[in-house]
C-alpha cells in the first residue's frame, strides 16, 4: 500500500471520528440541558410538603401527594392489566403462532397499535368509558394507560421469548412435557429478565403519558382514593400548574416534573442493571 | 493393526482400532422402514431401512447433511415442531408405528429420551433439572424423588461432582458437566432408548473421554443410537455403525467390519477421510 493512500485512511477517519463525536455531543447537550434545567428547578421547589399535602388552590401552598396517589394507582392498574394479557398474547406470537398466518396478523396488528398517538387513544377510552358512565375517572385512566402499555408487553415479551434458543424448547420437549408447561416453567425462566426489562420499559412509557390521560382521568385538586372519580395524577397537573399564572404552581410543577424524570431514570436504570446482570449469567 | 486396516492406507492421523467387544445378538428394539423425510419440498432421507438391536449402541456416520442427525429427530418425532418437517414411514417399537399420530407424544418421549450436540440445562437448580420430567411421570414423595435424582446423576457419572451443590444454578457446572446433567435429566424417566446427537462435539476430550466411558457403561440397560461425525469415537463406543451419505443408507453392519472390511467403496473412501 502506497503512503498517500494510509494518510487519505487516516484523514477519512479522524473526519468521520470528528463528525460521530459531535453528532454524540449534540444529543447528550440537550440531554443533560434538560436534566439539567429540571434538577436546578426541581431541586429548590423539594419539600416535605410535597409528600403529604394535597395540590393547593392558586396562591397557597401544597404539595403533590394526590397526584403521586393518583398517578401510582393508575398505573399499577394498567400492568395488573397489561402485563398478564400482553404476556398471553406475546406468548401466543412467539411459541404457537408462530408459523401460522394469524400469528403474523396480530404481530402487525400490535404494531399498528405501537405506534397509535396516545391522543387517539386517549378519545377512544373517553368515547367508550368516560362517555357511557357520564363521568371522568381513574379507571378510565388506567384503561388508557393499559392500550399503551399492552403492545410494548406483547412486543417484549414475544422478543423475551424468541431469543430463548430452540434448542432449549427441543431439549424440553424431547423429555414429552407438555406445552403449556414447558413454556411455564422453562421458557418463562429463562426470559424472565428479559419479559421484567420489557415490563419496566413499558412502565417508564406510560409514567409520562399526558394527552390519555386529559381525556380520561382528568386531574381533581382534592384528595378521593376512589378510582371511580375523577383522579389526579402527576402529568396532568405538571400540564396544568406549568400552563398557570401563578408562581406556587410553577414551583410544583417543577418538582412534579423533577420527580417524575427521577422515576423514569430510575427505571431505566434498573433495567441496565438487569440487562447486565443477564449478559454475566 | 490388522491386515484390513492396513490394506486402507489410512494416513496415520486416522488410524484407530475399532473397539473388540463382542456384539451380542440382542433382540431388535427399533425397526425404521421406509423412512422418507422431507423439509418442506427437500428430502432428507430416502427409503431407510435400519433395524435397532437392544442393549447396544449403534452409531450414525456420515459427512455433514447426510440425514444422520434427521433419522434421530424422526424417533421421537421432535421435527413436529416445525411445521414444515414431515416424515413418512414406519419407525417401529414395540411392535407399533411411532410416526402414526395416534401414538401419543408423551409417551413415545418417555420411551425416547435424547441428548443434544449443545448442553440445555434449565435456568433452575440441579436438583430440578433432574426432578423436572420426573415428577410430571410419577407422583413420587420428596424422598424416593430424591432417590431417583441422586439415582440418574449417577448413573450419568456426575453425583461426586454436584452432590453437595444440588440446589445451585445448573448453569454454573462446566460444559461437559452440564452435557452429563443432561444425559441424567434424560435417563431420570427411564427411557429404553437414548439418541446421541453429536452429544461430546462441543466438548474438550476429557469430558469427551467421560462420556464415551459413561455410553459404555449405560449400553447395558438402554439401547442407544449415537450421532458422530467422529468416526473414531463411532469406532470406540458402538457395536454397529450405519453409514449414510445423501439421505440414504449406505452401508449397515459390525462396527469391525464397517471400520476394516467395508463392502460398499463410498463407506470405504468416508472412513479413510478420501471425502467429508
Amino acid at each position: 500500500m502506497t503512503g498517500s493512500r494510509v494518510l487519505q485512511r487516516k484523514v477519512v477517519d479522524a473526519v468521520a471520528l470528528v463528525f460521530a463525536g459531535a453528532a454524540t455531543l449534540f444529543g447528550l447537550f440537550w440531554l443533560f440541558w434538560i436534566l439539567w434545567t429540571t434538577l436546578q428547578n426541581g431541586i429548590g421547589a423539594l419539600n416535605p410538603a410535597l409528600f403529604t399535602q394535597m395540590t393547593p388552590p392558586p396562591g397557597s401552598e401544597g404539595g403533590l401527594l394526590n397526584a403521586f396517589y393518583g398517578s401510582a394507582m393508575m398505573i399499577l392498574l394498567a400492568v395488573a392489566i397489561g402485563a398478564p394479557v400482553g404476556l398471553a398474547a406475546g406468548t401466543y406470537l412467539a411459541e404457537h403462532g408462530r408459523y401460522t398466518r394469524l400469528g403474523a396478523v396480530v404481530s402487525f396488528l400490535n404494531d399498528v397499535l405501537l405506534s397509535a398517538p396516545s391522543i387517539v387513544i386517549g378519545l377512544f377510552v373517553y368515547e367508550m368509558v368516560v362517555a357511557s358512565m357520564g363521568h371522568f375517572s381513574g379507571y378510565a385512566g388506567a384503561l388508557a394507560l393499559a392500550m399503551i402499555l399492552l403492545p410494548v408487553i406483547v412486543r417484549t415479551s414475544d422478543e423475551a421469548l424468541r431469543i430463548v434458543p430452540d434448542q432449549m424448547r427441543e431439549a424440553a420437549f424431547a423429555l414429552g412435557i407438555p406445552r403449556w408447561k414447558v413454556t411455564s416453567q422453562i421458557l418463562f425462566k429463562a426470559a424472565l429478565s428479559a419479559i421484567v426489562t420489557g415490563v419496566l420499559l413499558g412502565i417508564a412509557r406510560i409514567a409520562g403519558e399526558t394527552a390519555p390521560l386529559l381525556f380520561t382521568a382528568l386531574s381533581n385538586q382534592f384528595w378521593t382514593s376512589s378510582l371511580n372519580e375523577p383522579l389526579a395524577n402527576l402529568p396532568v397537573v405538571i400540564f396544568q400548574y406549568a400552563m398557570s399564572p401563578y408562581d406556587e404552581w410553577h414551583e410544583l410543577a417543577w418538582a412534579g416534573a423533577f420527580m417524575l424524570t427521577l422515576f423514569v431514570l430510575g427505571l431505566n436504570i434498573a433495567v441496565r442493571l438487569i440487562v447486565r446482570r443477564r449478559k454475566r449469567s | 493393526m490388522n491386515d484390513h486396516s492396513a490394506t486402507l492406507e489410512q494416513p496415520a492421523y486416522l488410524r484407530f482400532e475399532p473397539n473388540r467387544d463382542a456384539v451380542p445378538d440382542t433382540a431388535t428394539q427399533l425397526s425404521i422402514r421406509h423412512l422418507n423425510f422431507f423439509y418442506g419440498r427437500a428430502q432428507a432421507l430416502h427409503e431407510v431401512n435400519l433395524e435397532i438391536k437392544a442393549n447396544a449402541v449403534t452409531a450414525i456416520i456420515g459427512p455433514s447433511g447426510c440425514g444422520k442427525s434427521t433419522l434421530l429427530r424422526s424417533v421421537n418425532r421432535i421435527y413436529e415442531l416445525y411445521p414444515d418437517q414431515r416424515a413418512e414411514g414406519e419407525i417401529l417399537v414395540d411392535g407399533r408405528n411411532v410416526l402414526d399420530k395416534r401414538y401419543p407424544l408423551s409417551d413415545l418421549r418417555r420411551k425416547v429420551g435424547m441428548v443434544f450436540q449443545k448442553p440445555t440445562p434449565f435456568a433452575s437448580s440441579i436438583r430440578n433439572n433432574v426432578a423436572f420430567a420426573l415428577s410430571y411421570y410419577e407422583k413420587l414423595s420428596k424422598a424416593e424423588v430424591a432417590d431417583r435424582v441422586e439415582d440418574a446423576l449417577r448413573q450419568a457419572a456426575l453425583w461426586d461432582e454436584v452432590k453437595d451443590k444440588l440446589n445451585q444454578s445448573a448453569l454454573g457446572l462446566s460444559g461437559g458437566q452440564q452435557q452429563r446433567l443432561c444425559i441424567a435429566r434424560t435417563i431420570a424417566v427411564r427411557p429404553e432408548i437414548l439418541l446421541l446427537d453429536e452429544a461430546t462435539s462441543a466438548l474438550d476430550p476429557i469430558s469427551t473421554a467421560k462420556i464415551e466411558e459413561l455410553i459404555h457403561e449405560l449400553r447395558e440397560r438402554f439401547t442407544i443410537m449415537i450421532v458422530t461425525h467422529n468416526m473414531q469415537q463411532a469406532a470406540r463406543v458402538s457395536q454397529r455403525t450405519a453409514f449414510f451419505h445423501l439421505g440414504e443408507l449406505i452401508e449397515f453392519g459390525k462396527t469391525r467390519d464397517i471400520f476394516t472390511n467395508p463392502r460398499v467403496q463410498r463407506t470405504q473412501d468416508y472412513i479413510t477421510g478420501r471425502f467429508g
